[in-house]
Formats: structure tokens, sequence, C-alpha cells
């Protein structure tokens, strides 16, 4: 059972604190969602959960803390994907999930055969077998962000973070990722952490929710009792109204109205 | 199968290159009985002739061969770790710090030793890298330039203007050596020797077998030293230990040879036109091209004007310019 939890979680950026005292959890298998207006923290939590950013608190993977695992045991059992990752343009898909056995290898080993073996399976996964010799420069949208679900697959983890997966992509793109994200979760057992900024996607694949606002939780859990009017309305400063989809899931619709407060 | 390929057609053009080296020059040399004596087969060279190709030729090909391949690495490595083509192996004060010493040796030493100009020069290359590294650590911590690259590229931009500032103003005050100075940064082999060729091998060696190890880092470290991290590397060792390993790479080379432009630049981008973008095989194959350009070079450099020499980095410019021309024309569909 891989289950992640981050305890009293604070990061401070430059002198400001970003993130305030955040707990949350993830049991295996599970997806949590961080939803929350610009600047709420969601991209510096997750970056902390992932080991970029210093903080204070603790983050544990099945009761260990990971601040005591190493950099490469951590990037064995926790895959991260940055909201815009850093594609080499030359670089071709396979050379690209090639990178993400990289936690695998030793200090001056060289791929070997089961690398390459779980690489493939991974490109497999993703469907991106097809444009494996095409380099990264070539791809579209879509196929990008497939490329790069690959590479965080190849390191097999049991955790995989991502930072806005779906932000550069048109709703069918959108529908796409998620329900392969879904698909690996339930196949693999995979735990996911994603921010993810469309609400009422957010309520449809996430099991859970956890509402930030200026760096602390405002509201968690189920989509049902976290996207409330009351609720979005008073920490996006926004007008919505909330209907229930024919999947019983909420529906956040914006509502067109003069503002009564401006935030920014 | 294109890496494998590439490697063997670079290996071949090497040993053309060397082969060729041997058999011209100012004293005419029989191909066949060169090829016979080379491989210790009975042949037909008188005694003199023997003297020329095993005392004065044959160490003379293999330093530049040395050389060249170290300063292509160099190159490579230094692209690799900054990820910026225009990145060479005269990067981070490497080149003025060597051009300093040389300067200071040839002023105030006399320069005639045998060993004072290469030392200083040597001493120089790792000198100003060590500031330009030192500098630009430091300063990494407090700028907004994101990752160190940037901060560490100005850094060497800056150490290189300071030291190539004291270069001038020392030979301002000593007009007398500035032929001798000048001969010196325009790079020479003529004066190879078995001796240089066993002084740098042990550098030689240590640096290029350290850089072709971490080719496989160097691929890690292109998608960024954060994403690079969150797959277990740790950027700033990888960084540290090409830097110091290209360092005593360039250093090595230009003990010997002088300041040569240009190979530490094109080099790698040909390397990568043949072969792709991945350093596992751009590093090896920088260093067999460059090892082999640069003996082909030389062997223009000492027969264009025979029995003058032209300076060999107005040759690796004269013919690696137009040669890098044609070559980014093909590459120019490539984003960088």
């Amino acid at each position: 059972m891989t289950t992640l939890a981050a305890a009293d979680v604070t990061v401070a950026l430059d002198h400001t604190q970003v993130v305030k005292t955040v707990s949350c959890a993830v049991h295996s298998g599970g997806w949590l969602a961080l939803i929350g207006p610009n600047g709420a923290g969601k991209s510096t939590l997750i970056r902390a959960i992932a080991g970029l950013v210093a903080y204070t608190g603790t983050v544990t993977l099945d009761a260990v803390d990971t601040k005591t695992m190493n950099a490469r045991e951590r990037a064995k059992v926790i895959a991260y994907v940055p909201q815009e990752p850093v594609l080499p343009p030359d670089l071709t898909v396979a050379q690209y999930v090639m990178l993400g056995r990289t936690p695998h290898l030793g200090y001056l080993a060289t791929p070997g055969r089961h690398d390459r073996e779980r690489a493939r399976a991974a490109m497999e996964r993703l469907d991106v077998t097809r444009f494996a010799a095409r380099r990264l420069a070539r791809l579209s949208g879509g196929e990008r962000q497939r490329a790069v679900l690959a590479r965080a697959l190849a390191s097999d983890p049991r955790v995989l973070l991502l930072d806005e997966p779906t932000s550069m992509l048109d709703v069918g793109h959108e529908q796409q990722v998620l329900e392969l994200v879904d698909t690996l979760r339930k196949d693999a057992g995979l735990t996911v952490i994603s921010t993810l900024h469309d609400l009422t996607v957010a309520g449809q694949y996430a099991d859970a929710l956890v509402l930030l606002d200026g760096g602390r939780v405002v509201a968690a859990g189920s989509a049902g009792a976290v996207l409330t009017k009351p609720l979005i309305e008073s920490v996006y400063a926004a007008r919505v109204t909330i209907i229930t989809g024919s999947d019983g899931h909420p529906v956040v619709a914006p509502r067109r109205g003069t503002l009564r407060e401006t935030r920014y | 199968m294109r890496r494998r390929i590439a490697l063997v057609a670079a290996a071949v053009f090497l040993i053309v290159a060397v082969l060729v080296a041997a058999f011209v020059g100012a004293a005419d040399l029989n191909p066949l009985a060169t090829a016979a004596a080379l491989l210790h087969l009975p042949s037909s060279l008188d005694p003199l002739d023997r003297a020329v190709l095993f005392q004065i030729r044959l160490p003379r090909v293999v330093l530049g061969a040395l050389v060249g391949g170290l300063l292509a690495l160099a190159g490579a490595g230094y692209q690799g770790v900054f990820r910026n083509p225009l990145v060479d192996s005269g990067m981070l004060g490497a080149s003025a710090g060597a051009g300093l010493g040389a300067t200071l040796a040839i002023v105030y030493l006399g320069g005639t030793g045998p060993g004072t100009v290469p030392v200083a020069a040597f001493v120089g290359s790792l000198a100003g890298v060590a500031a330009a590294y030192a500098t630009g650590t430091a300063a990494s911590r407090h700028t907004v330039l994101g990752d160190g690259v940037a901060t560490l590229l100005l850094a060497g931009i800056a150490v290189g203007s300071f030291l190539t500032a004291v270069q001038t103003f020392v030979l301002q005050r000593s007009a007398s050596d500035i032929a001798a100075v000048y001969n010196w940064l325009l790079g020479s082999l003529s004066a190879a020797s078995w001796q240089q060729v066993t002084t740098i091998l042990p550098y030689a060696a240590v640096s290029s077998i350290a850089i072709l190890l971490h080719g496989r880092h160097l691929d890690v470290l292109s998608v960024g030293d954060e994403e690079a991290r969150t797959l277990g590397l740790r950027p700033g060792v990888t960084r540290a230990v090409v830097v110091a390993a290209s360092a005593l790479a360039a250093a090595s080379a230009v003990a010997v040879s002088g300041l040569i432009g240009f190979v530490g630049i094109v080099i790698p981008h040909v390397a990568r036109r043949l072969a792709g973008p991945s350093y596992t095989s751009v590093l090896p194959l920088s260093m067999l091209l460059g090892a082999g350009f640069l003996v082909l070079a030389d062997t223009l450099a000492r027969t264009v004007l025979s029995p003058a020499e032209l300076p060999i980095g107005v040759v690796t410019a004269l013919v690696g310019a137009p040669a890098f021309v044609w070559v980014l024309r093909g590459t120019s569909h490539v984003g960088t």
C-alpha cells in the first residue's frame, strides 16, 4: 500500500510563506487533485513533495520520511511531470523516454536490456511507439504530453506527481490524457497527485480534492464536499452555478454577472 | 546503428588523416616505404628518412591528434554541461588564463626553457577556469538567473576579460616580446616531440575518460537541472566533474599547442549532425573527428608554404569556418 502523506508542510520562497502548514494524504491507487486560484501554492506544494524546494514538516511514503531517502531512491518511487517540461528538441521520443530509467542506473551504468524493456513498455502503454524515432520538436501538443508521461512511467514509479498536466491541451486531448492517467492508476496501482485548474474535470477524475487558498487548506474531501457554491465563490471570487452532471459529479459553470469584489 | 556507423566512419577518417600526415611533408617520403616502416616491416627508407619519420613527423602527428581530440571533447563537454551550443573549450577563462600564463612566462622568464611556457599556460588555463567557476557558483546564490548556468558563463566572460586585460597590460610594457607571444597565441605544433606527447598523455587520459563516462549524465542534464534532479541526478556534481575534466583536457592541449580556436566549438556540431544529439555518441565522435581534423589542419599548416609554416589556428579557422557554414546549412531545420 503506497500511502503518500504530507504533514504540516510549510514552504517559504524568498522569505514569504507560500505553503502554510498543509497536511493532506492520498492512499494507494488514489488520485488527489490540488485545486485553488492562481498563486494558492498548488505547484509549490507539489514541488515540495517532489523534493524540489526546501520545506519544513514531513512528507512520508508508506510511513517513510522522504527526506531520509537519497535522490535516486526517491526518484525510483516518485515521478514528477512539471507544468512545462523541458523537451530537448533534437532528442528522439525513444531517447527521451529512456531518460526515465535514470533512477535505476548506477553512476557509471548504461541502460541494459531490462531498462530498454521497461522503456518500451512505457511507450506502448502511452501509445507513442509509433513515433518513437521522431524528434521531440516534431510532436504535437497531445503527442508531447504522452511522451512526457511515458518518460515519467519508464521509471516504474509508485507515485505520479502531475503539475497541470492538461493546461496546454484542448478538451479532447485533455480527456484523453486524464483517461490514460486514470487507466494507469487502476491497472498499475499508481498513486496520483495532480494540480488541475479545471474544477469540473478535477471533480470527475480525482477521488479526493484539496482546495488551497493563500497557501492554506480551505477544504478537503470528495468533489461533492469541496465543489460547493459558497466555497468556490468565496475562494475564487467568481460567480458560479453548481450543476449536478449526468454522472453525478458536480459541474462548475461560471455565471456572467458583475463581480461584487475584485481580487488580484 | 547510426551511432555505430558514425563511430566507425570517424575512426577510419582519423586513420586516413594520420597516414596522409605521415606521408606528406617537407621531406619527401615514399608512401609505400613509409607505410612499411610504420608497420615495422622491412622498409626501403634510409636512416635519415627514418629519423624524419619517427622523430619529427610522427610525434607531431600524434600530438596533433591528441590536441584535436582533447579540444573537441572539452568543447562537447562544456556544451553539454551548459546546454549551450555556442560554448567552446576556451570558455570560462580557460583561453584567457592560458594566454596570460604564457605571456608572463615569455616576458618575465624568457620563455626559453623547454617546459616554461607549457607549464605556465597549463597552470594559467586551470586557474582561469577555477576562478570563473568559484566566482560563478558564489554569484549564482544571489541572482535570479535560475539554475546557475547563465551566471557561470557570465562569470567566465568577466574573468576572461580581466585576465586578457592583464595580459595586454603586461605585453604593452614589453613590446619586444609581442612577436613571440603572438606566435604562441596563434597556435603551433612545430615544437612537437615525443617528450611532449608523454607529458600530456596522463592528463589527456584521465580527463577524456572522465568526460566520456558522463555522456549519459549530460543527456539527463539536457532536460534541465530541475527535472534532472527528479530523475535522481545531482546536477551540481555532474557539472563540477565535467567542467573539471574539460578544463584539464583543454589545459593539456593548450599547454603544448597554444591557442587553437574553432575545433572545440565546431567539431561537436559536426558530431551531432552525424549521430544525433545524444552525448553518449557526441562525446566519442567529437574526440575522433577533432583528432583527425587537427592532424589534417596541421598537415596543411606545414605544407602549404613549405618550408615555412602557417599558424595552425589560422588553418583551422580558414578551413573550418566554410566547412562549418556548410554543416550549419544542413542543420538549419533543426532548432537549437
